[in-house]
């Protein structure tokens, strides 16, 4: 484990945080095993104490679901690993994926205090060591049921906000049942993120763990189509929540774009992810091994795009993105990453269109310089093309990585559910009810893409809310 | 896990029925939809609409023609085993409207696609003309259903080996030159369908066509079936399958449906090669 990642260190021992050790870059460039290996139980006990335990902790304020980190820093600290993780659990269902996917530096360490003058503490590492720990030495014990209510309850969706949604209700004592579209559980973290950011073993072992509480899962139902909403009441279901994801996906618009070898981010993801394409032939579904691959856009999503085509033998692969480095909207750790996977970045860069063969495969994309001008609606400068200055990329394989809209299936079948006009699910911001009487959403079918933990904590604000319904009454 | 109750083989072991039992979707599905179906857990993802329903025993019935690693694996499949994974149903339905006379033509497989929307049509007060055709007569499939689900059929042979020596379209042009046809549904290879919209065109005459795009998910969350139809990208899996046949670029979904051609070569040579070695 020698192959550190350097960081930023001070002059005191308090503020050198501990690296995260993890595969070195020009190795796992070509492998899909994760990336950090995770601390050890030395490092984690070293980071830990580097803790301030301050008072008024603002960390926590950074936290969407309000982890009380420093209680289970201090647990590392002493030692005491299975009362770190209880506390954790406390507010989170899913930490070992929230350690790896987290936005940390814009959430709990982005806000503390050791972060103003040095490094912050390596929050999301330390979950993720605490959670890793119980997954591989834990006793597997389940936490303490409440008595059956008698009430149920169907998810639909088993994304983070779904997951949350039925672990939270579940030990309250409700009768949950998850339907999931797809063959396995997870959504977003089985289809989209990819292995070697966060294993799938552990999204199932977390899945697993919902089961032994009691959830039952039922796969390959895709409500809209194989049930119809209403009918899950008619069923004897009493709520309902809905974390459909936004899973409707952006294309660019721009001519040439149904060309042989252009994918979406979701299908490209898909097709490497769930369906395991990146062990063709060895699992049946087939993917397209660009030697010259260009991304577009430079979210999280446009990145692991983007490394799982260098994994899969690519020569070179572009980010293509019409802004410039500083709006990139994608987690620091992934830029960092990609980067030192050979990833280049075409920043200020936006294409215009796709150019083919005569058997329909892309063999280039036309783009156009572009500049920055004045801030648009987000705050963002908007970016400006460049006269005269068109020039071609070429490349085998492209992927679009713009963003997703709102899937309709379930939204377009069902009478009384109040949509905005982007689409999206209208839900209260403070319990996630809907317009129709008890049906729940939440996570990216309410907000549009957003994060991992944003889904997660719409999902615990509707189980409280869902609870009381189930309790007390509309 | 999805059981096969019924299995059978037509057009000489090239083109096989399971019969599947699938309760929920078969409450649900109607003529015109299809499913997603996945042997086991290293298959692929594949569509494909159904041949028919029974919702009182709860199955669901797929007609399919063997071309590659995917569907070999299908048909390898015997009465009492299952498929992992059955997702359906998807798509919209057929729209089935009394419009006066109608032609459907089916070629290959696309037969058995052709059927449910046939018997419909009949169903609901239209007189029907049904044209199916196949290269030859040892591959023509499900003539006794058709003529059962229609007013009058015509069957064609690309070697004359039995029925009209010819393809669908000459039959269809004949009809539409003497007759007052309302709407013609054309199921079957690309090619066939291009041909169909081109002399249907001609005439001026609706025509809905199923399109067999290569997909995913089945639920418009990847675009992997995007077709281009009147100039505009639609998503096969969710917009269709069924598609107005004068606006669609089969060009393009012809291109499409190679993107694989060589990883598909590639897988099923693997397979029959392990085939053998079992053997």
């Amino acid at each position: 484990m020698e192959d550190i990642m350097s960081e930023k260190t001070g002059k005191s021992d308090q503020a050198v945080r501990q690296p995260m050790p993890e595969q070195k870059a020009e190795i796992r460039r070509r492998n899909f095993e994760e990336v950090p290996y995770g601390y050890t139980e030395e490092f984690a006990v070293k980071e830990a104490e580097r803790c301030l335990e301050c008072k008024k902790p603002s960390c926590m304020n950074g936290c969407p679901v309000s982890v009380d980190i420093p209680d289970f820093i201090k647990f590392i600290k002493e030692k005491k690993y299975t009362h770190a993780i209880r506390k954790i659990w406390e507010k989170n269902a899913l930490p070992a994926v929230c350690g790896r996917v987290c936005p940390q530096e814009n959430q709990c360490e982005g806000q503390c205090v050791l972060g103003k003058k040095g490094a912050p503490v390596a929050i999301g590492n330390l979950e993720r060591f605490i959670a890793d720990m119980e997954r591989k030495n834990g006793k597997g014990d389940l936490p303490p049921k409440a008595k059956a209510t008698g009430k149920k309850v169907a998810v639909v969706g088993s994304g983070p906000s779904g997951l949350t949604v039925a672990g939270d209700l579940v030990l309250k004592g409700h009768e949950v049942t998850m339907y999931e579209a797809f063959h396995k559980p997870g959504g977003v973290l089985v289809y989209g993120i990819p292995e070697f950011r966060l294993p799938k073993e552990i999204v199932f072992s977390e899945v697993n763990f919902l089961e032994r509480l009691g959830v039952k899962l039922e796969c390959n139902v895709v409500v809209g189509r194989t049930v119809e909403l209403d009918e899950l009441f008619e069923q004897g279901f009493d709520a309902v929540y809905l974390g459909l994801g936004a899973g409707l996906p952006k294309f660019l618009n721009i001519p040439g774009e149904n060309l042989i070898g252009i994918y979406s981010a979701n299908e490209y993801l898909t097709r490497s992810n769930l369906m395991k394409a990146y062990l063709f032939p060895e699992y049946d579904t087939p993917i397209v091994k660009g030697k010259n691959v260009a991304v577009f856009g430079a979210g999280n999503v446009a990145m692991d795009s983007a490394r799982t085509a260098m994994r899969l033998g690519a020569d070179t692969v572009h980010i293509i993105y019409r802004r410039s480095r500083n709006e990139m909207p994608a987690r620091a750790a992934e830029i960092h990453h990609a980067e030192e996977e050979g990833i280049e970045f075409s920043l200020l860069t936006a294409p215009v269109r796709f150019v083919g063969d005569d058997k329909g495969r892309v063999t280039g994309i036309e783009c156009i310089k572009m500049e920055l001008g004045e801030p648009d609606a987000s705050g963002r400068r908007s970016p400006v093309p460049v006269e005269g200055s068109k020039f071609l990329i070429e490349c085998d394989m492209a992927v679009v990585s713009v963003g997703s809209g709102a899937n309709p299936i379930l939204t377009g079948t069902t009478k009384d559910l109040g949509l905005n006009k982007r689409g999206y699910i209208i839900a209260d911001p403070e319990t996630g009810k809907t317009t129709k009487k008890g049906v729940w959403a939440g996570g990216d079918i309410v907000t549009g893409s957003a994060t991992v933990i944003l889904a997660m904590g719409a999902g615990r604000m509707a189980s409280d809310s869902m609870h009381k319904y189930l309790t007390l009454g509309w | 896990m999805f059981e096969i109750l019924r299995r059978e083989e037509m057009a000489g072991g090239t083109v096989v029925l399971n019969e599947i039992s699938a309760p929920l979707i078969a409450q649900k599905a109607k003529p015109g939809q299809f499913v997603i179906l996945k042997a086991n857990e290293t298959g692929e993802r594949i569509p494909l609409t159904m041949a028919d329903t029974d919702p009182k025993k709860g199955t669901i019935t797929i007609i399919y023609q063997i071309v590659g690693k995917s569907t070999s694996l299908f048909k390898s499949l015997q009465v009492g085993s299952h498929f992992q994974d059955v997702i359906g149903p998807l798509g919209k339905p057929t729209h089935l409207e009394k419009l006066g006379t109608v032609v459907c033509v089916g070629g290959g497989t696309g037969v058995a696609v052709m059927h449910p929307i046939t018997r419909g049509l009949k169903e609901i007060g239209n007189r029907v003309i049904a044209i199916i055709g196949a290269r030859n007569k040892d591959l023509l499939i499900l003539e006794d259903k058709m003529k059962a689900a229609s007013h009058e059929l015509h069957v064609c042979t690309d070697d004359g080996s039995y029925g009209h020596h010819g393809f669908v379209t000459d039959v269809l042009k004949d009809i539409l030159a003497k007759e007052d046809v309302k709407m013609v549904a054309g199921i079957g290879p690309v090619p066939m369908m291009k041909f169909v919209s081109k002399i249907t065109a001609e005439y001026k005459v609706k025509t809905i066509v199923s399109l067999n795009a290569i997909m995913v998910d089945g639920t418009g969350m990847c675009g992997c079936c995007r077709v281009s139809v009147g100039g505009e990208t639609r998503f096969a899996c969710v917009d269709g399958p069924e598609f107005d046949g004068h606006k669609v670029d089969f060009e393009e979904l012809n291109q499409r449906l190679q993107a694989y051609k060589t990883e598909e070569a590639e897988a099923t040579n693997k397979y029959t090669c392990q085939c053998k070695a079992a053997v």
